[in-house]
């Protein structure tokens, strides 16, 4: 029964998101009050429905009801609980729900909050979710159905992917998609805009929280991948550059450039039409990320083209979103009212610089993303794209742009004096190339671009402490004005510091980690011992354990340093009888934010085993760096005031008015 | 029935989401418009102004440029009556009252299985079999959850390998022999199982180490039927005829009269050329005639199978991939006929030469990429 009411949950869900995409736009046109108002009950009746049939798959896949092909397909009996609730989104159907149950989870919130709204704009917002979510209910129920039954229910499950079996994965997939479907809500904001043929204030108002909300998770989703990766793969690599991770970044490169145009557009009225359509890039990039992961097309072109439903039947989503809302957008951009103008050096000015920075920087992964897909499936030709495309094309536009982040925070509004601050940079700029000269000193070794790289980065962090010393007045102003000023300095302002020095933190990480890591790959025996970066690792033997669902051979090594025992290590070796398929579960010493790194390989028969040991200095920066980001961002979503961008005023008017 | 209960209670609950906001009379909302957000915005310029956050003249900047913007938005604003037009209104209870269970149920009777009950773990194992298949895959699966807990029980390592030899998973029967071996002991009988099962698992070809299993049985009893005879097929695989057909006679020489393997090393021997007896006794040919349609389907599955299984270890052999397909389309499994097609397709997709010959192939059988 739970299977069968969860499964009737999801088609009436379907049933009230038709309803909800059609009878509020009727009740906007005849401006009717009711009409529009249905808006917000169907919305919230579709998240109880959602939720309610979320909860009975994750109830179905905890009582392992194996009469449930999706539970069969993914689940066994013998799993820990926790993996039995993870796996619910381990898998295509599953992960799908999650998808729509959280896009609902958004459509459920705006109807709840969105009190302060303009009543139809709140009834047009509505109404586009709701054509997201018809879309996507039909893609579950007819070509990913969880629910599908199997008359004489087999009486073991087939397990889930081991690699899957990870507490990674139980935090990784909902933050990713609390990220993808947030920017559904800008989308739908930005649709809406258009249809009206009006932006107002409010929306301005309304869309920046929500972009911050989906940013916020998209950021932590993709630092979580990234050290799931790290340390389930085995390999000690954070990013690959594979398609899967690039669908990530392309909605977070195009988010963090809409977060920022949103922002010119609350405090300043300006970039409106821009806005619009960065809202629609993202969203669609989104959809884009969802495309690719899902349909298959990554693994092989001609997979693909062999069980072709899912992936069409996305790839017809796609085009009818995407290209509806540009063509929407074509016809009706022109009419929106344009907003304030602006000098070129100005804050604007800067963020301007920003967007464009990061759209092409989005251009360049997308190309990267799509040209090898492109490749297979009109020249029969398989290519990959990696490392050295984006060393080439991302790290110079990226370092471009974070030679700029520390200018545009101290810029003013509408016109800007770049020697001014320049000047007052000049401090950050010097611990730049202080720590430069340091660097450099110090190792003597390693790429030149190394030292350059680490100023950088520090420059980036030096710039956000300076653009907080200067609003405070520290060191400037008497002592009781600054703690006046700093009590005074909106939480928004601390974020939007932190989140940049974020960016520098993690810039040091990655070049740290990929210079000066050192590696030790060889056979070991009992006993021996290798030296990895002043680390003595002596391997004391190998064990065999039984676990839950799989057997495990774990070696224990014994780490030390200059003779002074640290830590005993283990890593191990997982195999899965059920699917015939074994994991490396790698062993982390972490001594500040520097790791070493054990993963193990075959054992032969003599009882030796193949060992890589890896010494990473400051790689935790890597993940560090997105999590501050992320802090930043909640703190800016927790200042709950408007923001309020005041302008500079005119030359000559100042000259009138005595000087600070 | 409680389920149809369900269901409706549901169906009444969504339809009552749709009327309820249609039912409840106008009434003025407070809801926020532009003139609200540009008032916010100038109590927002005093507060930042009283905390020193920025100087009075940036102050009047930004108050001259709020209050032009709060003019403007307040004179376009048109105080909109809200209407009430009762006709779309009963329209839309309608789609309510009708149309969601209409689509409901529209889409849910194919889709759904309403008599299937649900069958979790718990009640399973209180050993309700309604509706369970107790077939002998399941049967398999318990032991071997059984094994996987209790791996030194011997007993249940000597149940499992012959059924398991009979499924035709031959690899896993394999470890199961072996396993046997570890935890009941030597035994010639079970030498020369194991050694049958890897020689089952290559394909009928007697591998060196088959024939290493088989020489330890012979070893510990020289009169083992079993290791005697594959020992001879290992002979005549190596291309010594002379060699297997002096093993097998020395077999046949010691067997029983009623020996049921009497036959098959007969024929074998007849194969090599040293035997005097017919290819094929008569009870042999008898015995093929009367062969049920399901054994035979049986032989036809197990040595498909076969040809699976080696195909997973070593993919390149693009005529394998198609004769697999071919038997699957011939045994009117269709789906599994696709799903090897698209392994193979991974299998090979490396060497662009072997993929178009699997290409083409493919489209002759009709499973057109």
């Amino acid at each position: 029964m739970i299977a069968e009411s969860g499964h009737y949950a999801l088609v009436l869900a379907l049933g009230l998101a038709l309803i909800q995409s059609i009878v509020p736009l009727i009740g906007a046109r005849l401006r009717d009050d009711a009409l529009m108002n249905v808006a917000r009950s169907t919305a919230l009746a579709q998240l109880l429905f959602v939720g309610a049939s979320f909860v009975a798959l994750v109830m179905l896949h905890v009582n392992s009801d194996f009469s449930v092909a999706n539970v069969y397909e993914n689940s066994h009996s013998m799993k820990p609980l926790l993996y039995k609730i993870t796996g619910v989104w381990g898998n295509h159907e599953g992960s799908m729900l999650l998808w729509v149950s959280i896009l609902a989870l958004f459509g459920g919130l705006v109807a709840a909050f969105g009190n302060n709204l303009p009543l139809s704009l709140r009834a047009h917002v509505l109404a586009v979710q709701a054509w997201i979510a018809s879309a996507f209910y039909l893609f579950i129920l007819v070509t990913s159905n969880p629910f599908l039954r199997i008359a004489s229910p087999p009486i073991e499950g087939r397990d889930l992917n081991p690699v899957l079996q990870d507490i990674g994965l139980a935090v990784h997939p909902p933050m990713l998609y609390l990220g993808y479907v947030g920017f559904s809500i800008s989308f739908s904001f930005a649709i809406a805009a258009l249809m009206e043929g009006r932006i107002d204030a409010a929306w301005a108002r309304w869309v920046r929280p929500w972009t911050l909300v989906a940013w916020i998770f998209l950021t932590l989703g993709i630092a979580m991948g990234s050290y799931w990766a790290y340390y389930e793969l085995g390999w000690g690599g954070w990013w690959f550059w594979d398609p899967v991770e690039n669908a990530s970044l392309m909605p977070w490169l195009a988010g963090t450039a809409l977060l920022h145009s949103a922002l010119v557009m609350e405090k300043r009225n300006a970039l409106k039409v821009w806005t619009i359509l960065l809202s629609i890039l993202t969203f669609s990039l989104s959809l884009l990320g969802t495309f690719l992961v899902r349909s298959g097309v990554i693994t092989s072109v001609h997979a693909f083209a062999t069980d072709p439903t899912r992936g069409v039947f996305i790839l017809l989503i796609l085009c009818l979103f995407i290209g509806g809302s540009l063509s929407l957008f074509a016809g009706r951009a022109t009419s929106l009212k344009q907003g304030g103008l602006f000098a070129p050096i100005s804050r604007e000015g800067a963020l301007v610089l920003n967007n464009l920075l990061l759209t092409v920087a989005c251009a360049v992964v997308l190309f990267g993303t799509l040209y090898p897909l492109a490749m297979e499936m009109l020249a029969d030709f398989k290519m990959s794209v990696g490392a050295p495309f984006y060393n080439l094309t991302f790290a110079p536009l990226f370092t471009l742009l974070l030679l700029a982040v520390p200018f545009g925070p101290m810029l003013a509004w509408k016109r800007g004096d770049l020697l001014g601050v320049t000047q007052r940079l000049l401090a950050a700029g010097v611990a730049g190339l202080v720590v430069v000269a340091i660097v450099w000193a110090w190792t003597r070794g390693g790429s030149a671009l190394a030292p350059l790289a680490i100023g950088l980065g520090v420059f980036v962090i030096a710039g956000a402490v300076t653009d907080l010393v200067e609003r405070t007045g520290l060191v400037r102003l008497p002592f009781a004005t600054v703690l006046h000023r700093t009590r005074g300095l909106p939480r928004s302002a601390w974020g939007s510091a932190l989140a940049h020095a974020g960016l520098g933190v993690a810039l040091i990480g990655i070049v740290c980690e990929t210079t000066w890591n050192s590696e030790y790959i060889a056979t070991m025996k009992q006993s021996d011992v290798a030296h990895v970066a002043g680390y003595d690792v002596k391997l004391d033997g190998l064990f065999q354990r039984q676990g839950p669902n799989y057997r495990e051979m774990i070696a224990e090594f014994n780490v030390s340093r200059d003779g002074e025992a640290l830590s005993v290590m283990t890593p191990s070796k997982r195999s899965f009888t059920t699917r015939g398929s074994s994991t490396t579960e790698a062993a982390l010493l972490t001594r500040g934010a520097s790791q070493l790194y054990i993963s193990l390989g075959d054992a032969n028969a003599e009882g030796a085993i193949a060992v890589r040991i890896y010494h990473k200095p400051l790689v935790l920066l890597i993940w560090w760096g997105p999590v501050l980001m992320a802090f930043g961002g909640v703190l800016s979503l927790s200042d709950r005031r408007l923001r309020v961008g005041a302008p500079k005023p005119a030359r000559a008017k100042q000259r009138l008015q005595p000087a600070e | 029935m409680t389920l149809w209960f369900v269901f409706a209670l549901m169906t009444v609950a969504a339809i009552f989401a749709v009327l309820w906001p249609l039912g409840r009379s106008a009434r003025v909302q407070n809801q926020g418009s532009e003139v609200v957000v540009y008032k916010d915005q100038l109590t927002e310029i005093e507060r930042d102004l009283a905390s020193g956050l920025i100087a009075a003249p940036e102050a009047a900047a930004a108050r001259v440029e709020i209050s032009r913007r709060l003019l403007a938005a307040a004179s376009s604003e048109t105080v909109s009556e809200p209407t009430s037009s009762l006709k779309w209104r009963r329209t839309a209870a309608v789609l309510a009252l009708v149309g969601l269970p209409l689509v409901a149920i529209g889409v849910y009777m194919p889709l759904g299985s309403p008599r299937l009950q649900d069958f979790p773990l718990a009640q399973r194992e209180r050993g309700s079999g309604s509706g369970m298949a107790r077939s002998l895959e399941n049967l398999v699966v318990q032991v071997e959850q059984h094994l996987e807990k209790n791996p030194a029980d011997g007993r249940g390592w000597n149940v499992l390998a012959p059924v398991l030899q009979r499924l035709g998973r031959f690899d896993d029967a394999v470890r199961a022999y072996r396993n046997s071996l570890t935890y009941n002991g030597e035994s010639p009988e079970r030498r020369s199982d194991l050694g049958e099962a890897i020689s089952a698992a290559a394909g009928g070809v007697v591998t060196a180490e088959a024939k290493t299993e088989f020489e330890r049985a012979h070893a510990l009893d020289a009169d083992d039927p079993k290791a005697n005879y594959f020992l001879g097929l290992a002979a005549e695989q190596d291309g010594r005829k002379d060699e297997a057909a002096t093993i097998w006679r020395a077999l046949l020489a010691k067997a029983p009269a009623d020996a049921p393997w009497r036959p098959l090393v007969q024929s074998s021997l007849a194969r090599v050329g040293g035997g005097t007896m017919p290819a094929l006794s008569d009870e042999t040919i008898a015995a093929s005639k009367d062969m049920s349609e399901g054994d035979r389907g049986a032989m036809v599955r197990g040595m498909v199978e076969r040809l699976a299984t080696r195909l997973k270890q070593n993919g390149d052999d693009v005529e394998g991939w198609l004769r697999l397909v071919r038997a699957y389309l011939v045994m009117g499994d269709r789906d599994k006929a696709v799903g090897a097609s698209s392994d193979a397709r991974q299998a090979v997709a490396k060497d662009g030469e072997r993929l178009r010959q699997l290409n083409e192939g493919l489209k002759t059988l009709g499973l057109d990429g």
